[in-house]
């Protein structure tokens, strides 16, 4: 398959690697624009309260403080969705909300001028979970929304999806031969923690114009997101090296608002980087997430009806929570191929660290809230959960309606192949012995096995432009506002150019993420870095190519088309030797420039399967995980270790450990934050690595010449809800808890063999 | 280490990458305060970025350097402590005349064994200095000296092999 190409599909190294492994790569935080100051945030110690006093003189008279900023003097800019959450305010809404900014020379001063800003705080009552938040008379976080309930969003037009209803769920329900029902949830709101801190340098050139350095996953997001946000100013956003992302760092708001009202009150440039604390408690965690509803089956597996009502915790405020209902809604159709929804949401502000935007988008949050109740059916009807997720998932010509609201005919691929060769390579048939009966049993040790999938149609999402410039000495330059945060794109939109012009990867390059020098690009989410700026990327390459056949043709005596090119060479084709180099045909003074775009398309879904077999020790309650095997289609590998790097990362970045240890704990009186440090935030270690293996198919898609498509950020939302079962069927029990501590596996086991609490 | 008489030390002598840096402890700019972690005077003091900080609480390991020899925190080590130390950054490994990668970066590359990057320096420089110590360190020995590493986007897979490959040749101790 990968033989045809020249650098697609082969391991190439990464265009940053050598700096990467050199140290010289920079991140956000080795970076200092001349005269550069740093900022801080001070926090508020109470998770509710409104601000009757503040004084910062002392601050401001301390060494090296140039500027101490309030809710009083701030500018009034204001994001979330809708626009509900300032600067600074005069009400804090949780533990680690912000209350008051210095800026002073050194990074010390400005720490130690914190403790001399003088707060008094009247305390307020706070809600702490979606119950308290919903109950009657609740303590109010936002006068804009009565009750606790955050407003819809037309985050994607007027029609976004805040709730599934197609067909008739009655009728569903009545042609079901099993029904299954209750309330879940996937309320861990675990982190995804990137190792890096998110961080923001602000500098504004004058009024008009702010020039923003961010260690973020999407350049664009500063620029055209923010711009309205604060009064239409001309941002220019560039990005460093990004030291992990995982959606979360796709943008940082309140970062830039720090940073920029700083640097606005002391004209000069302010560096806003978040400690690691910070990045536990005032960052974005994952959404909170419960159903309570039911699914009915037919006992072939026919999914005949899905209602219930999706409860999403979102903290104490909403910045993209909408979006995520949305494609959560949208990804809950991709995975449960039924006729007959009625599926609800309401959206609930507490009083916690906000949620953001995190890789698995409200598909994860919502597939593993329902994972249980899906469990319980397909136990009733003795169905192989392989066979029922590979008849269940939408298949080429099935519908779904995606989060704008447009019903789509998936044009996509079938990926019942890659599940079973993915069942194949994990021994699945070996391994399933029937729901809730382990693989084996030896002693107190346990092992079982479960799958989840998990698919988006987000692939294809949003707009791409790009320009392709063709230099006389035989190298091309992409203009692309793509940052690098893991995935290897920079490099892969590269080969993919190199492999378009046929020049060596080596000639190939693209200017720095900045949008002064790019065009629009929607950033590297939702996958849609192969399909979305891939098309845009070789469109234009096409376009340069084809320019510089129409300017040399006449002199080659022959007509564009039967024109090609090698390694900056023109030639006939069948004529090698009626030939030009690229510095004649384009001219030392001159280049060629390309132009390529990208229009949004939401009709080729991806698909990931995930295996998994899970040891666990009945004695101590500890959960191993043994084996993990990932099964998915893409098209058409681009380069195979960033790939498989993707597909491992379903460890990582609050996916599957959070069905085994990973949770934030934030305590029911306080609203502290018990665990939000390194150690006592559970993270997996190089020793505990289970095997683990990733089967990809090579199906070429309807996409682009290359025929392939994303499937990165998708690996991580199976993981949860296969672990569940993987669990439950080790244990011999429906296990429907996350994450899945020893404490829980052994109050389960303990009344499974009716050993008293205290005794277990 | 020098012996101070019961004075306060006035300067901090530092070898970092084979260049000798004499540094007054003091609150100005380019002085090594008490307080100070090496992290902090490599990166801001000296300018030596390739060094990461992750977490500041000696839980992540992206700090890692390698001082007279073994694997240190540079964020839990006071500057004031490594008086007289030989410190070795990421920025030291590779051949200062030619500029060829140590064996070990050129693995990294070679097997991509990287995602985000931010973990690699702190990676790489426990890596080294396992391998000079036991060249021939087995998978099980890498896994525990990198134990310590946190990484986000999972190259651990591919991070052992790269290290594997370098064992397994023999070249760690160039």
């Amino acid at each position: 398959m990968t033989k045809k190409y020249r650098f697609i599909g082969k391991t190439t190294p990464r265009k940053d690697g050598v700096a990467i492994v050199t140290g010289k790569a920079d991140y956000i935080d080795d970076i200092h624009p001349v005269s550069m100051l740093h900022g801080k945030v001070l926090r508020s110690p109470h998770p509710h309260a409104n601000i009757t006093a503040i004084h910062t003189d002392k601050a401001k008279d301390a060494p090296g403080v140039r500027a101490v900023l309030t809710h009083a003097d701030v500018p009034p800019w204001m994001t979330g969705m809708p626009r509900h959450v300032k600067v600074l305010d005069q009400r804090v809404r949780f533990v680690g909300d912000a209350v008051a900014l210095v800026a002073a020379d050194t990074l010390e001063q400005a720490t130690a001028a914190l403790d001399l800003i003088e707060v008094t705080y009247e305390p307020l009552p706070a809600v702490f979970d979606m119950d308290a938040a919903l109950a009657p008379g609740a303590p109010q976080l936002h006068d804009i929304f009565p009750g606790n309930l955050v407003t819809d969003f037309p985050a994607f037009g007027p029609n976004t999806l805040s709730k599934v209803v197609r067909g008739d769920v009655e009728k569903g329900f009545e042609a079901a031969d099993f029904i299954s029902e209750g309330t879940f949830g996937y309320e861990n709101i675990a982190n995804p923690l990137p190792i890096e801190p998110p961080g923001v340098i602000a500098q504004w050139e004058d009024d008009q114009r702010l020039t923003v350095w961010s260690g973020t996953q999407s350049a664009s997001w500063h620029r055209w997101i923010m711009q309205s946000k604060m009064g239409f100013p001309d941002i220019r956003a560039i990005t460093t090296q990004c030291g992990g992302s995982f959606g979360s760092k796709n943008y940082a708001p309140q970062c830039l608002f720090y940073a920029s009202a700083l640097a606005k009150e002391t004209g000069r440039a302010v560096k806003v980087c978040y400690t690691k604390d910070e990045h536990f408690g005032a960052f974005v965690l994952r959404l909170g997430s419960r159903f309570c509803g039911k699914i009915g089956m037919k006992k072939d597996g026919t999914v005949t009806a899905v209602a219930g009502d999706w409860m999403v915790d979102n903290g104490a405020f909403s910045d993209m929570s909408q979006s995520q209902i949305a494609v959560g809604c949208g990804e809950a159709q991709l995975v449960l191929n039924c006729e007959n929804w009625n599926l609800t949401t309401k959206l609930v502000c507490t009083n916690r660290c906000p949620s953001g935007v995190i890789r698995g988008f409200g598909g994860q949050e919502l597939e593993s809230a329902f994972a249980p109740i899906l469990a319980d059916v397909m136990a009733k009807a003795q169905l192989d959960p392989v066979e029922f997720f590979k008849k269940n998932y939408v298949k080429p010509g099935g519908k779904y309606i995606w989060r704008e609201g447009n019903l789509w005919t998936c044009r996509g691929k079938d990926y019942t192949d890659a599940m079973e060769k993915g069942a194949v390579s994990f021994g699945w048939k070996d391994k399933w012995n029937g729901w809730l009966v382990p693989t084996a049993v030896e002693g107190s040790k346990r092992t079982g096995v479960g799958i989840g999938i998990h698919g988006n149609a987000d692939v294809g999402e949003d707009d791409s432009e790009a320009y392709i410039r063709l230099n006389a000495d035989g190298t091309a330059t992409i203009h692309a506002s793509v940052s690098e945060s893991g995935m290897g794109q920079r490099s892969s939109l590269c080969k993919m150019a190199a492999e378009v012009l046929q020049l060596p990867l080596e000639k190939v390059h693209m200017t720095p993420p900045d949008t002064l020098v790019n065009p629009f690009d929607f950033g590297l989410v939702g996958s849609r870095g192969t399909y979305a700026v891939g098309s845009a990327v070789i469109n234009a390459a096409e376009d340069a190519l084809k320019k510089l056949f129409e300017r040399v043709a006449p002199e080659l005596q022959a007509q564009p088309e039967d024109l090609d090119t090698l390694d900056a060479r023109i030639f006939v084709k069948g004529k090698p030797e009626q030939a030009m180099g690229w510095g004649r045909a384009i001219g030392i003074m001159r280049s060629v420039t390309g132009y390529g775009e990208f229009k949004s398309d939401y009709s080729v879904p991806n698909f990931l399967a995930l295996f998994v077999e899970v040891e666990v020790d009945t004695q101590t309650g500890a959960v191993k995980i043994k084996r993990v095997v990932t099964s998915t289609d893409a098209g058409q590998i681009i380069d195979p270790p960033s790939l498989n790097g993707q597909l491992y990362g379903a460890l990582g970045s609050a996916g599957l450990d959070t069905a085994v240890f990973e949770e934030t704990i934030i305590d029911k009186k306080s609203g502290h934050m018990l665990n939000m440090n390194m150690c006592d935030y559970k993270w997996r270690t190089f020793n505990e690595l289970p095997e683990f293996e990733n089967v990809i198919l090579e199906t070429p898609f309807p996409t682009h010449r290359f025929k392939a498509i994303g499937v990165g950020e998708i690996s991580t939302s199976p993981g949860p809800g296969a672990v569940l079962m993987a669990v439950s069927n080790a244990m011999g029990q429906h296990m429907t808890d996350y994450p899945l501590t020893p404490d829980r596996i052994l109050k389960v086991w303990g009344e499974k063999k009716g050993i008293k609490n205290e005794t277990v | 280490m020098k012996k101070t008489n019961g004075k306060e030390r006035t300067a901090v002598t530092l070898v970092v990458n084979g260049v000798t840096h004499e540094l007054n402890v003091g609150d100005q700019p380019y002085q090594v305060s008490p307080c100070h972690t090496l992290a902090q005077t490599l990166r801001e003091t000296l300018g030596v970025t390739g060094t990461k900080v992750g977490c500041d609480q000696g839980a992540c390991g992206s700090c890692t350097v390698i001082m007279d020899g073994r694997p240190i925190l540079s964020c839990m080590t006071l500057t004031i402590q490594c008086h007289g130390s030989e410190i070795t950054t990421i920025e030291g490994l590779a051949d200062p005349a030619s500029g060829k990668l140590h064996p070990i970066q050129q693995s990294f590359v070679d097997h991509s064994a990287f995602q985000c990057g931010f973990c690699t320096p702190g990676i790489i420089m426990a890596s080294k200095s396992l391998l000079d110590r036991h060249p021939s360190a087995d998978k099980q020995a890498v896994k525990e000296a990198l134990s310590g590493h946190y990484c986000r986007c999972i190259s651990h897979y591919q991070v052992v092999d790269a290290v594997m490959d370098v064992a397994e040749k023999g070249e760690g101790d160039r």
